[in-house]
């Protein structure tokens, strides 16, 4: 059982590398969206059925399954930028740090001093390197809908963490982050809009500078 | 010996069949008839009954490419297991030695192609060198890993180690492997979302535009051996996605024929179903290949 979680996980690690390569927001919402289903599933994978993990499992395949991909979707409608900004990296850069990132999320997992029947799992690894490679999107890309995949893709993998601890964290605390996630969204969702309206290009590094729009 | 016979004999008579599976494939999608399944044969022995032309300009190098690109191709096919048996040659490290024939290979081709000192094909051997030195990690890696695997370094035990067995342990990573390697076997023999072989534009074409000034049995050894390359690495892929075991010898050379043309298949349906990459996005795809390559490593090696 434990060994298909991991071969699940090996998919999760290969969706953030899917999301820093391509150039298409659709492609990357889309990626995002199947990465939240499949983490969303793993619970019900690595513990035994409880009432609370299925309601767990329900919320979260709901919230980043169905809800946060529309609202992203949705966003992305209403602004009428589709050109293509590649990110501060480049593409292929992108990947070789994420990449990168995962193998020092290997190395890093394997020196940490874990519960021995965590240490043979990929969870831990899994997790660190979901949460670099957010970070890597986070950080170098320049349009605001692609950044927020990068939060995403950050949340992913503090989930995936959390997975080690789900059957001893209340529903409350998992349904709490997923609130706030969603809050996150559309705070994020209404900025862009924002962003949309009110400058000629929406790319973020050019906000840096403050001066009057004529 | 019986096996050797009727590896030599499949390694020489199968290549251009591949080919001519493909293009079937191709024109059954399109729903056209086709050219006839042996195609590539007849195309073969039109072009060895031809005389050649030399360019003025070229040297030695332009003579030597095409038949050092056949022996290199076809030394390298002595290496590789076929079905469930051994090769005719094999020893410690002949991994290595497979990779670099190949690369010998394509060396001469691309020297050929700069010897004419036309401009299309120098820029032909830029865009073959570049992607195949992409392209040759992700080989060289997942030799590692199935040798890693298998506990063994000549390519007959890493290929014929991988079983059932072997892909319930460590599937995750097999599964990657298969990946990789399929991109590299499309992007190896230049099919289609690498590189498309039956476009005439000599600006979008890879392969193609490399062999433009050869001509006669000079270029047939070329078509030749660029469908046994398609086959050696088909062969090479096969071992890793498709561990089929049987008792009895005869039967494993049949599963191992029927594989090969199901694959030849397979590659059909991804050329019919798929346009060509834009050439900016191949060195991307490549390096998606190499670092699933990587992963698979990693996964292995932890």
């Amino acid at each position: 059982m434990s060994s298909f979680a991991d071969q699940l996980l090996v998919l999760v690690l290969l969706i953030n590398i899917l999301i820093l390569g391509t150039h298409r927001a659709r492609v990357a919402i889309r990626a995002i969206a199947v990465q939240g289903v499949v983490l969303g599933m793993m619970p019900l994978l690595i513990h035994p059925v409880q009432g609370h993990i299925l309601l767990i499992t329900l919320f979260v395949v709901l919230a980043k399954g169905v809800c946060i991909p529309w609202l992203l979707f949705g966003a992305l409608s209403k602004i009428e930028f589709s050109e293509d900004l590649p990110p501060f990296l480049g593409y292929a850069g992108n990947v070789i740090a994420g990449a990168v990132a995962t193998v020092m999320a290997f190395v890093f997992a394997a020196r940490l001093p874990l519960a021995p029947h965590h240490q043979e799992l990929l969870t831990v690894p899994a997790a660190l390197a979901t949460i670099l490679a957010g970070f890597i999107a986070l950080a170098s890309r320049r349009k605001a809908i692609n950044q927020v995949i990068g939060y995403l893709m950050l949340e992913n993998g503090i989930f995936i963490f959390g997975l080690l601890l789900t059957e001893a964290m209340p529903l409350m605390v998992e349904a709490g982050a997923l609130l706030d996630l969603i809050a996150g969204i559309f705070v994020m969702g209404i900025i862009i809009n924002q962003i949309g309206r009110e400058f000629s290009s929406i790319d973020t590094s050019r906000m840096t500078a403050l001066r009057e729009e004529e | 010996m019986i096996d050797l016979l009727i590896h030599l004999v499949l390694i020489i008579l199968i290549p251009p069949l591949l080919p001519g599976v493909i293009n079937r494939t191709k024109a059954a999608f399109a729903g056209r008839t086709g050219a006839p399944l042996l195609q590539p044969y007849y195309d073969l022995y039109r072009l060895l009954r031809k005389g050649t032309v030399f360019s003025r300009t070229t040297t030695w190098v332009f003579r030597a490419g095409p038949l050092v690109t056949l022996a290199a191709t076809l030394a390298a096919a002595l290496f590789i297991p076929l079905g469930n048996h051994a090769p005719p040659l094999s020893f410690n490290g002949d991994m290595l030695l497979f990779v670099y024939l190949l690369a010998l290979g394509r060396f001469f081709t691309t020297a050929a192609a700069l010897d004419t000192g036309s401009s299309f094909e120098g820029m032909g051997a830029a865009r073959e060198v570049t992607f195949s030195c992409l392209a040759e990690p992700v080989l060289l890696i997942t030799l590692l890993v199935l040798s890693r695997l298998s506990g063994s370094l000549s390519l007959a035990g890493i290929l014929t180690h991988s079983s059932t067995t072997l892909w319930l342990a460590s599937g995750a990573s097999l599964i990657l492997l298969v990946a990789g390697l399929f991109m590299v076997l499309l992007a190896e023999n230049c099919r289609i979302p690498f590189d498309d072989p039956t476009t005439h534009l000599e600006l979008t074409m890879i392969h193609e535009v490399l062999v433009l000034d050869h001509s006669g049995p000079a270029f047939g050894m070329i078509t030749y051996g660029a469908a046994l390359k398609l086959s050696i690495l088909s062969a090479l892929f096969l071992h890793v996605a498709l561990p089929l075991r049987d008792a009895d010898p005869y039967l494993d050379w049949l599963v191992f024929v029927i594989s090969m043309i199901l694959l030849a298949v397979v590659i059909g349906v991804v050329e019919s179903c798929m346009a060509r990459l834009r050439l900016t996005r191949v060195p991307q795809m490549l390096l998606a290949a190499c670092v699933m390559a990587a992963f698979a490593m990693v996964l292995v090696v932890r």
